[in-house]
């Protein structure tokens, strides 16, 4: 499916402002409303658009403590991705799998209570998962830009 | 710290899957009455447990190939200033995420790109052109997927 600019400029809005509503997009992007409805359909019955997620504020249920794990994996193993990644997926506090091309295999986005939990999740759930060569941590202290704006 | 019982997680977990369903459609599927489900939700968001709404994109499909975590550290610390390289790095339309981390960098970049060599143009203009940028290091990303967490 093709999108053209009045597509470009509804999801530019849509983007900057999710919980808008559909008149209210509409009307900052230059469309009817009836418009702007059929079009954000179109994006979505040709999955452009996936779906409108919730973001969960961690910090507000009491988990303080964010950490990127940076991991090179034993690639000798044929089975090391998919074997690590099958055994991630179980770790409740793992928030998001990411593989790279690049020096890093992989990351996982770790949430905790405190730096006694992190340490608790690192020794007893991370450091067993399987194939790890190597692993280094990069400790979250906030956040300048997250609004994961496109330049369309 | 706000306190959750099982209904609240499950609520959560409904609205990280999709955060445009109705209270009445949400709490048909828990078991539970339209104003009780409008007043949870509304007491989730009041309370700061969901901080917003993020799109689910096929970035793909809109013609941005390729994504590019990048790893900065900045060069002479203590010289540089973090709020200037904060607001030149945050204004790069092609950077997605800007994360202040401790470690190995000092900063970590989710970036865009239409291919490859748009990628190269935006890493020689924008990100090696930034006050006090030191070492760079890129990964290219293959493939992401994001849990549901400890709910």
């Amino acid at each position: 499916m093709l999108i053209d600019d009045s597509d470009r400029r509804l999801l530019r809005q849509l983007i900057a402002t999710p919980e808008a509503s559909t008149a209210d997009v509409a009307a900052r992007a230059g469309l009817t409303e009836a418009t702007c409805w059929r079009r954000l359909e179109r994006l979505r019955g040709a999955g452009i658009l996936r779906g409108q997620r919730a973001v969960i504020n961690w910090r507000a249920l009491g988990y303080e403590v964010e950490v990127s794990l940076r991991i090179t994996l034993d690639k000798t193993n044929p089975r090391a991705f998919d074997d690590f990644i099958a055994a991630a997926r179980l770790v409740p506090e793992v928030l998001e799998i990411q593989t790279f091309l690049g020096r890093v295999d992989v990351r996982l986005n770790v949430i905790a209570r405190d730096m006694a939990h992190y340490q608790q999740i690192y020794r007893d759930r991370i450091l067993p998962l399987p194939h790890i060569a190597d692993l280094e941590a990069l400790m979250h202290l906030s956040d300048i830009k997250s609004a994961e704006s496109l330049p369309l | 710290m706000i306190a959750l019982d099982e209904i609240d997680r499950a609520i959560l977990r409904a609205l990280a899957e999709d955060a445009t369903q109705s209270a009445g459609a949400l709490g048909r599927k828990l078991g539970l009455s339209q104003p009780a489900t409008w007043r949870r939700i509304k007491r989730l968001r009041d309370e700061g447990a969901i901080a917003g709404q993020r799109l689910d994109l096929d970035l793909a499909a809109l013609g941005f190939g390729v994504t590019v975590f990048l790893g900065i550290s900045l060069a002479a610390k203590g010289r540089v200033s973090l709020p200037d390289f904060e607001r030149a790095v945050a204004a790069i339309p092609e950077v997605q995420t800007v994360q202040h981390v401790l470690g190995l960098y000092d900063y970590r970049l989710r970036v865009v790109a239409r291919d490859l060599s748009d990628f190269e143009r935006v890493w020689r203009r924008r990100i090696m052109t930034l006050p006090g940028v030191g070492g760079v290091d890129a990964n290219v990303l293959l493939s992401e997927e994001r849990l549901a967490g400890p709910l």
